[in-house]
């Protein structure tokens, strides 16, 4: 069944609204399609974990939701607003640039080759959008960089360059910089998996601490079965541009319903 | 040898130092206007409107096809033509400028996109808007890459000056030509004018190199 | 005067100079790719004077003006009892000028051929002479060939320069009509136009089909 525009409201309403929702998102590359008719929740405070085969779709779907390309059908909502969309004159019409931006603004993101700003240091990279896009004073910027810097084991590294830090480092610095902009949902695209084995804790503590301290949303695509299994509220397995089964994390792992899960859940497991 | 005299040398030598002055001058003017209006060029390329993308591209190729010479001649004499008198000093700016303009240009646009996809999406999702996005974060990325290319030019737009002697610009060649028509000698002003345009050009490009690596080093680039 | 009059009055003498314009690139377009190769070889030698002389001359000539070289080579030289007729002293200029750029760009495609297929000529006992012809040269010379188009059509335009020696080219007769008409838009557009279409309807277009025979030659699909 296709679902018109118009069925989609123009805010979210209700006792309980989910802090993200995908709903009916398609996106394709030409003939391909990517994410196929998608309805994902993410409610407060949850942490998600994605997984799935390379091609699944896993990596778009936080693509999408930080809005770095269009999608082709459907509506993505943050905290009940439409991020993707805006409404005019009573319907939905694409987001402009200026909307985007504002969206943009609830939600942080850390890349998989942590995409730091090299002719920045650590610190400038975690001062940047708070002073040139929120406005803080310079001063205020610092504090709130080095108390963030300072939680990822950082901090005596403040003034250098992302050119003299190992990989295992500069994804540190990334998440702090992301959360320098006290986003309300966090998105982490494997962020480990281009580091080297020895380095992966010294990431992976940080986000535990994260989960443990803060009451951010996550959204986290990962390769690391154990880790998403250990942290997570909720796991989704990606197939084909679509979840093909999603649960509790120990639930999935043990007892997998579907017949692809149990394939790439044998497959990977056995690898290690 | 060859009738080379000293005395001659030591009379004209005051001229042409003079001069070279003006081809400094010219150089500096020049390529200050090829740096900015290379930018506007690089930068024009690069927004949404298909149409302004496609004109400037197909003007910054017309530029590059074409002999600086002629496009000398024809700023300095089409614009009376629309009533405007340029200057040989203006007329040749103009020309020099923009020569140099549309080969900055393709510099610059190469630097731009040598920035990896990755640093626009960071920017993206820090939302910083893209005139910040630009000036904070792609172009000091891009113009350190950018900068052999940036030297290169320097250079070029130096050895191209003499060409601005065709309309009258006391530059170096011009002062050579003036020296060599009133003595009928040659010899002496043009072994002279080629020496000067050695010194200087080669010291200038091997700074240049050096400035790079130093530079890329300071805002804690690895060097290329 | 209409640009139709125009062209119909003053179209043959621009044609003209357009034939000797073809002319001198085509000669010194010859010089240059002889200098470059000659030039070029000889920066790799190990042999110090061999690599000295070809560094002095590509110095000499990318480091002073094609103008000043133009006029050096057509003025000064006759003092050494070397007299050359304008229009030879013009290619000879372009040629020399333009081959100092293109040694650095034959030294530079003749390294970025990968040190294993020097290696596999030497263990099949190939000497060095041979070796560079058949094995490296070939290779090399795709790769520099896309340089060599921009270089080419540096070459057209630096011809422009021979008519202030007076050689009857494209530029010397646009100059010679707008002296006489004052049609300056007409005049010097129509040869910015040529010179246009000469670089980017012959040389461009010839280039790319060079790198097409080549590149299937050499076995390369593209």
């Amino acid at each position: 069944m296709k679902i018109s525009r118009n069925d989609y409201p123009l805010q979210l309403e209700g006792e309980t609204i989910p802090m993200v929702r995908f709903q009916n998102v398609t996106k394709r590359y030409g003939d391909l399609v990517v994410l196929d008719s998608l309805d994902l929740d993410v409610d407060e405070g949850e942490m998600v974990t994605i997984i799935g085969p390379s091609g699944s779709g896993k990596t778009t779907v936080l693509r999408m939701l930080m809005a770095l390309e269009r999608i082709d059908e459907g509506v993505i909502y943050v905290e009940g607003q439409p991020m993707t969309h805006m409404a005019r004159n009573g319907t939905m019409i694409r987001a402009d640039n200026k909307y985007l931006r504002r969206q943009r603004l609830n939600i942080g993101m850390c890349f998989q080759h942590f995409n730091l700003f090299p002719h920045m240091t650590a610190l400038e990279n975690c001062i940047e959008a708070p002073v040139q896009v929120l406005g803080l004073s310079k001063d205020e910027a610092v504090a709130r960089a080095e108390g963030l810097l300072d939680m990822v084991g950082m901090l005596e590294k403040a003034h250098e360059h992302p050119s003299r830090l190992s990989g295992g480092q500069q994804q540190r610095v990334a998440i702090a910089r992301s959360l320098a902009m006290r986003p309300k949902v966090m998105l982490f695209d494997e962020v480990t998996s281009a580091l080297d084995p020895e380095v992966i804790g010294e990431v992976t503590q940080v986000i535990r601490k994260l989960v443990a301290k803060h009451n951010l949303t996550m959204l986290m695509v990962t390769h690391q079965m154990g880790f998403a299994r250990e942290i997570s509220d909720r796991v989704c397995f990606f197939y084909d541009g679509k979840i093909e089964e999603q649960g509790a994390p120990d639930e999935l792992f043990e007892n997998p319903t579907r017949e692809r899960t149990q394939q790439f859940l044998s497959a990977v497991l056995e690898a290690r | 040898m060859f009738d080379w005299r000293w005395e001659f040398v030591s009379d004209i030598l005051p001229r042409l130092v003079k001069a070279t002055g003006n081809t400094l001058l010219a150089s500096v003017l020049g390529y200050g206007i090829a740096a900015v209006l290379g930018l506007v060029f690089a930068l024009t390329q690069r927004t949404r409107f298909a149409l302004v993308n496609r004109a400037v591209r197909e003007f910054v190729e017309f530029i590059r096809s074409t002999p600086l010479v002629l496009q000398i001649f024809f700023v300095f004499y089409v614009a009376p033509q629309f009533g405007v008198m340029f200057s040989p000093w203006t007329a040749g700016m103009i020309a020099i400028g923009l020569h140099y303009a549309s080969y900055l240009s393709e510099v610059y646009r190469a630097g731009i996109e040598s920035v990896p996809r990755g640093q626009w999406e960071a920017a993206t999702s820090l939302s910083l808007g893209p005139r910040r996005t630009y000036s904070r974060i792609i172009l000091p990325q891009a113009i350190p890459t950018a900068f052999a290319g940036m030297g290169n030019y320097l250079v070029g737009i130096l050895k191209d000056t003499p060409m601005l002697s065709v309309i009258g610009v006391a530059e170096l060649m011009h002062t050579a030509n003036a020296i060599g028509s009133e003595h009928y000698r040659f010899l002496e002003p043009y072994t002279l004018v080629g020496l000067i345009f050695l010194i200087i050009s080669l010291p200038t490009a091997g700074g240049l190199r050096r400035a790079e690596v130093k530079i890329r080093k300071k805002m804690g680039l690895r060097s290329i | 005067m209409s640009y139709i009059e125009f062209l119909t009055s003053y179209g043959p003498q621009l044609l003209e100079g357009s034939v000797t314009t073809a002319k001198q690139t085509i000669l010194a377009a010859t010089l240059a790719v002889m200098i470059a190769l000659v030039a070029g070889l000889m920066r790799l030698s190990k042999n110090r004077f061999v690599y000295g002389t070809a560094t002095v001359y590509i110095e000499i000539f990318r480091g002073t003006s094609l103008l000043v070289q133009l006029y050096w080579i057509f003025f000064v030289l006759p003092l050494f009892g070397l007299t050359l007729e304008k229009f030879t002293a013009g290619f000879i200029a372009v040629g020399m000028n333009l081959g100092a750029y293109g040694a650095e760009l034959v030294r530079g495609g003749i390294l970025s051929v990968p040190r294993g297929q020097w290696e596999a000529a030497t263990a099949l006992s190939m000497p060095p002479g041979k070796r560079m012809r058949r094995i490296i040269f070939p290779q090399a010379f795709l790769n520099m060939l896309p340089p060599w188009g921009n270089l080419l059509i540096e070459l057209l335009k630096g011809t422009a320069l021979v008519a202030l020696i007076s050689v009857a080219d494209l530029m010397f007769m646009a100059r010679k009509i707008n002296g006489t008409t004052y049609l300056s838009a007409q005049v010097f557009g129509s040869a910015l136009i040529i010179y246009y279409l000469m670089s980017r309807g012959l040389v461009t277009p010839y280039m790319r089909w060079l790198e097409r025979v080549m590149a299937r030659k050499l076995g390369k699909i593209k």
